[in-house]
Formats: structure tokens, C-alpha cells, sequence
């Protein structure tokens, strides 16, 4: 295991210049779309459910077969194989239910888009319509309408809770102590209910997917992908071949934010491609599929009950969670299991009561979103402590400070806290914002408030998740690191390109990383999710550099007849401590190093690899949720705002943000508050715009015109972001991640605010313009 | 479809182009000239990645048909380093940290580059209301409103 490093750096801690930005502002940067794949290219639709559940009774394509230029038309008989990241519960094309609107019923391939549209509309589906689920609550209740009648016998790992016959596809649990009794007893109780709506992910690039398929039946896959090595996995299931015959290649990524994780859209062309001859086969999806087709971030129904004591410690926690898991929850089951297992927040009681819950309905499928749930659980726990707080008569922020949990207690799983910094995070945004102060309103129609949040996350993913890098070393004696995690806009790559000069001493300029990741080449890498590259790739890109050093090493001190323990690299140098000898790097990496006398020589060309897979993640008991260690660890961190409502439209004008989070060590700062700035306004935008709006499972909204997403009109002026470190025992030189984290308190602290500034709370996001000037006009704030 | 033959002027090279007559401005330069640096993520005027300038004004090239392009001068992302030199709000955006995936920043560039060209010394607001039709996902745009800034004052 990696321990953390205490020597002085060169490159860690440093703000180096981004590794693959001179492409990107010069359009030189490859996404999957800009690959040209010259006249043999098909281009493939889909037929889509207009339905939120119902039976198929007949598909004919007889029509849509014969339309010149169309060249595959498929459906659901053709694939009958399950697939899901988690839960198998997935065909690539519906087969006997759909169970969404926007359902992929059958594919076409033709010499044109157009003429692929063309000929969906000649594709005759015969349904036959059912009652739908349309809420999660209601769809959990015994006599609702089951989605999938055969939820027993589909396949799932170890730590997912199905209930057969039921459209429970996850019930986790926790129970510690005795939480009724600490309501009876309590002091102050406070009970509320919350409702997050599904939003999308809106990434700029729309999700894009090119197959194709040798005689031998070999796939070869060019996606915009998060998940190269996970997409290899499940399409190879999914088409009952082995993961041998796949070869996914992922060129640089247009944002994905978790859309692009697990496996969607990206199963389609390969399944067309399949029978198309050797045709390449490309697959976009249009803005309006981005929109409700593909992962959402699911809906969340949350009853939150929590009780302190006189003194406004906390005593109990109840969290009950109705997940809108959509008509597949291939992966959304996880997420109901992180926002089980992190269902109290970063709060500490001794009387814990967690259910969460994964619901079947007929809405679209949820998947990974930028804080895999945290986002949503936070909403209601942070606001519901933040009203206990203040019917107890506590500053919240003394209540923050006197319950967030600490090293070494435990949190609500029964995993001992380690270090954490959220306690400095608190202090200081506090500190930031002149919390406590009042500050006066700048417009006469305006009132001014400040709201505060925390947060915490954990990675969730596989106990065994692993990472794996190699370096090589070329002619010039510049490095060039293969990972297989995936540049998303986050700066993995030049985050990478530190660690490895660091760990290796040669000058952060030698170092090469860059995509794409091709599964053929590249080393193995679980997904690019969770905040967890930094932390996981890292240690095995850091282990790969210790590895080609020492390999280096071992050669100059056998031809120089020296311990190696007196040699060490310096800025692509050898040196002997003993000898005081030099030499360049250049001169040994590939060509090796001749004997005293040229009687032979040493060495050869330097290749190192490293890998990393945590060990030490345990179960959990299915019914009380308590186990040793149920995550790799936890970031935490907090946020405070500044804003002001305007009394007569109930707008927001934010004045300042700011945000601190503990990142255990930040290998490179600007990049750090890069993701701190962008995740807040990502945050914002869901919390007071965002919100995909269903009507009996038809999305209304689905353009860039109705779902709005934030502008450069709607951000803060000012956005700080502060570093804590604490360091993580097993992270590379101490680092945990935190790209996901930033937006996670942001609805909440947001929603302090505004019940600070006007005296009625809105809970419920999106916290518009309109729901806060109705919400005002509704309690007598204005009239 | 019928195919149109045009002529125009693409980021300072005249070019003679046989284009579908429904294709637009967009699709012409992606696929049939090989300037894939312009990018569509919504193909309906909607998020700005595909901006360019037409005739010196910025336009969401997947709102034009090609056909009208016929004498026009049209610059795009590859159009902006002149003999291998980068704008200066290449350099600035690269600098203020205002390029996380990329995929915005082609259009995010021209929008700027088109304001600068109009109005060499915006205010903050005035750089915000000439980016505003210019979706970005990951970066806030905080630092790319700084970045148009501070090529601003560099070119003083
Ligand atoms: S692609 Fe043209 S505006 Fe979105
Ligand atoms: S940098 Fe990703 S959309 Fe702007």
C-alpha cells in the first residue's frame, strides 16, 4: 500500500499548465465525432417508445427493410441477452415491454441519416397499453403495477437487495440504536419531507457511438466513453461474446458528468453493426435523445426525521429514501446503495434508521450523475438539521461544528471515520462569509441572506475496483504513461504526468499522457467515475514511475558497480551520491549502459508498471447495514453563500460563493479550484433551474430553450474555493478526489439562504424564480 | 437532393465547394472540409458550439444553410493561429484555466474573438452578454470571462 509522502516535491502541490489544452483551443483535439470514417459509414436511428409502459405485441420491418438505401433493420429478438453495470436487467432493444418513453424498440442503418429516419416511420409496432409507475412512493406499495415481473431472477452481485415481485430493485438498510425511543426522549424533533425532480447531465458533446465488425467477429467501438474497459465488459455480455472479441476506443470526451459511465446508447451500433457487413456504424444521438433517452439523474423522495438533545447534540437520524429509478436500474441500485450507506450525511448520532430504496418506474433510467446521489440526499438532510438547529436555538454553524462527525467515530455503517478536515472546511467558509453577520440588502426591493453547507462522499463503486498504468521510456528520454482512465475535462491526464515525474525525478516537460484509451493498448482501468482517478490511477501511475526508477536504477548501479541505495534521478539524471557520478537518462533508457571495457552490456529498454486495487472494503449486513469498512474513504467539505431575493420576481442574484474542500493533498491546486468553480455553478444550475418535467413519463422539456441550464449571465461574480488537507493514508502523496464533490451542498446551502433572506423556506428544488415569488406571496412576505 | 456548387473564402483560403442544398454551413465544414475543430451539440441554435464568423459576424453555423455561404468569408477555430502565432485569447483562456473537456471552447473563442473585434475593451458585462449563447457544462465560465478580459488588456 502507498503511504503518504512527507519529503519535499517538485511537482506535487504545483500548478502546471494543463497537458491537453493547446489542442483543445486550437480544434485539433479528436472527439469521437471528428473521426472520419470515409463513404463505407452507415448511420444508424432508433425506434423509440412513445409509450411509458406497455406490452409489445408485434413489431413488423418489413416496410423499413425495403426502403432504398437502408442497409440493417433491427429489434429486441435479435439481442436476447441481459446486460447492466450492477443489475442485469437491460436488452439492448425492448422485447416484449417497453418500459419508457424513449425506449429503443429497433434500429436502422442507411447510407444517410436521413434515409435511417425515414425508415423508422415505416417500422409498424403494435403495443398494448398498461398502468404506469409515475411515482416512486406509490410504485414501492404493495398492488402497483410490477415492471418486471421477473426482478427474482435477474443477476446481481452480492451487496444489491431485489424484492422479488415488487418493484424494489434496492432496498438498503441501516439500523444502530434505537431511534424511536430517542425521538420520544429527544429535546427538539424536527420531521420533513423532500422532493429533488430528475435532471439531466447536459454534457456539450451529445453522446456518440461508432462499431464495427470484422469477418471474424471482432468489434472495434469508438465512443465518447467514461468507461472503456466497463463498455468492453458489458457489451461483450450483452451480446454473449467474449471480452476478447471487443475492442472499445475512446478519444477525448466532450463532458460526461456520469452519462457517459456504464453502458447505454453505445450498445446499439454494435449490436447494428453486427449485421452490417463491416460497415462502420455511427450513432448520435440527437439533443432531444440526450435529454430523457439516455442515464438521467434519477428523482428522490426524502423523509428525513432527526431529534437533538438541550444542548443541540444530535441524537437520532431517520432517513427513508424513494429513489425514481426509472424503467431499468442497471446502475441506479448502486446509487441507492451510496445514498444508503451516506444517508445521514457527514453527521454523527447514536441512533441511526436508513432506508433506501430503488424504484422501478415507467420514467426515464437513472445512472451515475456527478456525486452518484449525494447531491440529492443532501438536500433534505442538510436543510432538516439546519431547521433543527434553529428550533433548538443553535448558530447553525455551532451546530455543524459540535455534529459532524470526526476521526475515529463511527460513522452510520459502523466504519471508523479517518482523518477528515471538515471541521477546517466549516471555519473557514464561516469565516469567508462573515457568517453572522448581516449584511444590508443593495436595492430596496431586495432581501439578503447567507446560507451553509456540508457535505461528504465517498467513492462508490466495486469493493475491487482497480487501476493499472504502464510508463515507457523512448529514445529522448521523454515518459510516456498509459492509463486507461479517462480525460473528462477534469485534468486527470496532466494530474497524472505530475505524479509520474514526481515519483520517476525527471522534468515534468519529458512526461507524455494522452488518449485515446483503446482497451487494446491501454492498461486496465475499472471506470472514470467517482472521484477516483486521482486517488486509484494515481497510486498505480505512481507505482508504475517507482517501478521504471527503480529498473533504472538496478542497471546503473550494476555497470557502475555502485549500491543503489546512493543512486537517485534528479531531473532526468542518474546520480551517485558515493561516486558523485552522472549520467543522462538519454543515454541508458532504451539503449542500455556497456560494460567496463565494452564487455557487453546492461540493461535495455525501460518499461514499469504499477497497479492499485483497494483490499480492504468489506460487506455489509443485509439488514442492520453496519460492516468494518464500507468505503475506500470519504471527502468532505462545505460551502457558503451570499445572495439576495428580489421581492418582486423572486429572483437570485448571488454575490459570492464560497467553498472549501478537504482534499487530502492536492497534486495540482488551480485544477483543484477549477473543479470547485465549475461544480458549483453546476450545482447552482440544478438547484434553481434545473428540472426535467414529466408528465405521465413524456419529458416536456426536452431543448436547451426549456431546460435551461446556466449561462455566463447567471454566475456569481465572485466564487472562491480553499484547499484543506488532510491526508489520506492511501493516497498518493495523501490526495482523495474531489470532482464530483463541489456541487453537492449547493442545493441546500442555496435553500439556507433563501429561508435566510426571506423567512419561509422553499425545500424543494429547483429553487426558481417563480417558486420563490409564490412561495413569498403564499406566507405574506410580499403581497 | 440537388447539389449547389459555392464559392467562399474559409479561414483565408478561397475554396470551391459542391454542398447538398439542405447541408448546413455546420455539416459543410465538418464533413466535407475536413474543419472538425467547430462542433455540433445541439444542431438547433440552442448551446453555441458550433459558432464561426460569417463575414465577421459570429452565427451558429447550424443555422445556416451552406447554399448561403455562396461569397461569403467564414473563419473558424482553425482559423485563429495565424502562421503557427495563437490568438492571444488562446493563450489567455489557456492561462485563466477556462478549458476543462474543450467542447465548448471552439465556439467560445469565436464568440470572443467576434466581440473583441467590435469592442476591444469590454466590460465584464459586456464580455458576458457576448458569451451568453455559449453553453459551457464544466468550467462556470467565471475564468473565461476573465480570459476575454485580459486579451483585452494585452492587445491595448
Ligand atoms: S450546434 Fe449549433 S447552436 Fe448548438
Ligand atoms: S469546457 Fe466543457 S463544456 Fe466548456
Amino acid at each position: 500500500m502507498a503511504t503518504a509522502q512527507t519529503k519535499e516535491t517538485t511537482y506535487i502541490g504545483v500548478s502546471k499548465p494543463r497537458v491537453d489544452v493547446r489542442e483543445k483551443v486550437t480544434g485539433a483535439a479528436v472527439y469521437t465525432d471528428d473521426i472520419q470514417f470515409g463513404a463505407a459509414l452507415l448511420h444508424a436511428r432508433v425506434k423509440r417508445s412513445p409509450h411509458p409502459h406497455a406490452l409489445i405485441k408485434k413489431v413488423d420491418i418489413s416496410k423499413a427493410k425495403e426502403l432504398p438505401g437502408v442497409r440493417v433493420v433491427v429489434t429486441g429478438q435479435d439481442f436476447p441477452y441481459f446486460t447492466g453495470l450492477y443489475l442485469k436487467d437491460r436488452n439492448i432493444f425492448a422485447r416484449d415491454r417497453v418500459r419508457f418513453v424513449g425506449e429503443a424498440v429497433a434500429g436502422v442503418a442507411a447510407i444517410t441519416e436521413e434515409i435511417a429516419e425515414q425508415a423508422l416511420d415505416l417500422i409498424e409496432v403494435e403495443y398494448e397499453v398498461l398502468p404506469g409507475v409515475f411515482d416512486a412512493v406509490k410504485g414501492a406499495e404493495p398492488g402497483a403495477p410490477l415492471l418486471h415481473p421477473n426482478l427474482g431472477d435477474y443477476e446481481v452481485p452480492n451487496f444489491i437487495f431485489p424484492v422479488p415481485d415488487s418493484n424494489i430493485a434496492n432496498h438498503f438498510k441501516v439500523r444502530k440504536g434505537d431511534v424511536e425511543t430517542a425521538f420520544a426522549e429527544a429535546a427538539t424533533v424536527v420531521e420533513h419531507t423532500f422532493k429533488v425532480p430528475h435532471v439531466q447531465h447536459v454534457p456539450i458533446e451529445p453522446h456518440i457511438a461508432i462499431a464495427q465488425v470484422d469477418g471474424d467477429g471482432n468489434v472495434t467501438l469508438w465512443a465518447s466513453s467514461q468507461s472503456p474497459f466497463a463498455q468492453r465488459n458489458l457489451i461483450a455480455k450483452s451480446l454473449n461474446i467474449p471480452e476478447s472479441k471487443v475492442r472499445v476506443i475512446a478519444p477525448l470526451i466532450g463532458g460526461g458528468f456520469g452519462c457517459k459511465a456504464g453502458v447505454t446508447m453505445e450498445t446499439i451500433p454494435v449490436a447494428i453493426a453486427m449485421k452490417a457487413g463491416g460497415h462502420p456504424v455511427k450513432f448520435r444521438l440527437t439533443r432531444e435523445e440526450e435529454f430523457y433517452t439516455n442515464f438521467v439523474r434519477q428523482g428522490l423522495t426524502a423523509k428525513v426525521k432527526v431529534a437533538c438533545d438541550k444542548n443541540g447534540k444530535l441524537t437520532a437520524i431517520q432517513n427513508q429514501m424513494w429513489w425514481d429509478g426509472g424503467g431499468y436500474t442497471d446502475y441506479g441500485v448502486n446509487i441507492t446503495r451510496a445514498g444508503g450507506y451516506s444517508g445521514t450525511g457527514p453527521f454523527n448520532a447514536p441512533n441511526i434508521w436508513v432506508d433506501s430504496m430503488c424504484i422501478y418506474t415507467n420514467h426515464p433510467v437513472g445512472g451515475a450523475y456527478r456525486g452518484f446521489g449525494m447531491s440529492e440526499v443532501h438536500t433534505g438532510i442538510v436543510q432538516v438539521m439546519s431547521m433543527l438547529a434553529e428550533k433548538a436555538g443553535v448558530d447553525f454553524v455551532d451546530f455543524l461544528k459540535m455534529n459532524v462527525i470526526q476521526e475515529g467515530e463511527k460513522v452510520l455503517t459502523g466504519m471508523t471515520m479517518h482523518k477528515t478536515g471538515i471541521k477546517d472546511c466549516i471555519e473557514k467558509v464561516a469565516k469567508e462569509i462573515n457568517w453572522g453577520v448581516k449584511d444590508a440588502p443593495t436595492a430596496p426591493n431586495r432581501k439578503r441572506g447567507k446560507g451553509i453547507a456540508v457535505m461528504w462522499k465517498a467513492p462508490a463503486m466495486p469493493p475491487n475496483a482497480g487501476s493499472s498504468a504502464l510508463i515507457k521510456l523512448n529514445e529522448d528520454a521523454s515518459v510516456t504513461v498509459m492509463v486507461g482512465g479517462q480525460e473528462i475535462g477534469q485534468g486527470t491526464f496532466t494530474a497524472m504526468a505530475q505524479i509520474a515525474a514526481e515519483a520517476m525525478g525527471v522534468p515534468f516537460e519529458s512526461v507524455k499522457v494522452k488518449g485515446p484509451i483503446d482497451t487494446q493498448y491501454s492498461p486496465y482501468e475499472w471506470q472514470t467515475v467517482a472521484s477516483r482517478l486521482t486517488w486509484s490511477m494515481g497510486n498505480a501511475v505512481r507505482n508504475a514511475a517507482m517501478d521504471a526508477r527503480h529498473k533504472i536504477l538496478e542497471v546503473v548501479a550494476e555497470a557502475w558497480g555502485e549500491d543503489i541505495e546512493n543512486l537517485d534521478i534528479k531531473e532526468g539524471y542518474v546520480i551517485s551520491y558515493a561516486s558523485e557520478e552522472s549520467i543522462s537518462l538519454k543515454d541508458i533508457v532504451v539503449y542500455g549502459i556497456p560494460r567496463e571495457g565494452y564487455n557487453g552490456w546492461v540493461g535495455g529498454p525501460i518499461v514499469g508498471s504499477g497497479s492499485f486495487m483497494p483490499s480492504y472494503v468489506t460487506g455489509l449486513d443485509k439488514e442492520t447495514g453496519q460492516g468494518d469498512r464500507a468505503v475506500v474513504h470519504y471527502t468532505t467539505g462545505a460551502q457558503a453563500v451570499d445572495l439576495e431575493v428580489d421581492l418582486d420576481t423572486g429572483q437570485l442574484y448571488i454575490h459570492r460563493a464560497v467553498s472549501a474542500f478537504d482534499v487530502g493533498k492536492a497534486i495540482n491546486p488551480d485544477l483543484v479550484r477549477c473543479q470547485i468553480e465549475g461544480g458549483f455553478v453546476q450545482g447552482m444550475s440544478s438547484a434553481i433551474f434545473e428540472e426535467m418535467r414529466l408528465v405521465e413519463g413524456v419529458m416536456q422539456n426536452p431543448s436547451f430553450v426549456d431546460y435551461r441550464i446556466a449561462t455566463t449571465m447567471d454566475v456569481p461574480a465572485k466564487i472562491d474555493a480553499y484547499i484543506v488537507e488532510a491526508a489520506q493514508d492511501d493516497g498518493p502523496w495523501g490526495a482523495r478526489g474531489v470532482g464530483e464533490h463541489p456541487m453537492v451542498p449547493t442545493i441546500p446551502c442555496l435553500a439556507n439562504a433563501i429561508y435566510d433572506a426571506i423567512g419561509v423556506r422553499v425545500p424543494n428544488p429547483p429553487l426558481s424564480a417563480e417558486k420563490v415569488y409564490l412561495t413569498m406571496l403564499d406566507n405574506g412576505v410580499v403581497k | 437532393m440537388s447539389v449547389t456548387r459555392i464559392n467562399l473564402t474559409v479561414n483565408g483560403s478561397k475554396e470551391v465547394v459542391d454542398v447538398p442544398s439542405n447541408w448546413t454551413l455546420l455539416q459543410m465544414l465538418r464533413e466535407k472540409m475536413a474543419l472538425t475543430g467547430t462542433k455540433n451539440g445541439c444542431a438547433a441554435g440552442e448551446c453555441g458550439a458550433c459558432t464561426v464568423m460569417l463575414n465577421g459576424e459570429p452565427v451558429n453555423s447550424c443555422m445556416v444553410l451552406a447554399v448561403e455561404c455562396d461569397g461569403a468569408e467564414v473563419v473558424t477555430v482553425e482559423g485563429l493561429v495565424q502562421d503557427g502565432q495563437m490568438d492571444v485569447l488562446q493563450q489567455t483562456i489557456i492561462d485563466a484555466g477556462g478549458v476543462q473537456c474543450g467542447f465548448c471552447t471552439p465556439g467560445m473563442l469565436i464568440s470572443a474573438r467576434a466581440l473583441l473585434d467590435r469592442n476591444p475593451n469590454p466590460s465584464a458585462d459586456e464580455v458576458r452578454a457576448a458569451l451568453v449563447g455559449n453553453l459551457c457544462r464544466c468550467t462556470g465560465y467565471i475564468r473565461i470571462v476573465e480570459a476575454v478580459q485580459t486579451a483585452a488588456q494585452a492587445s491595448q
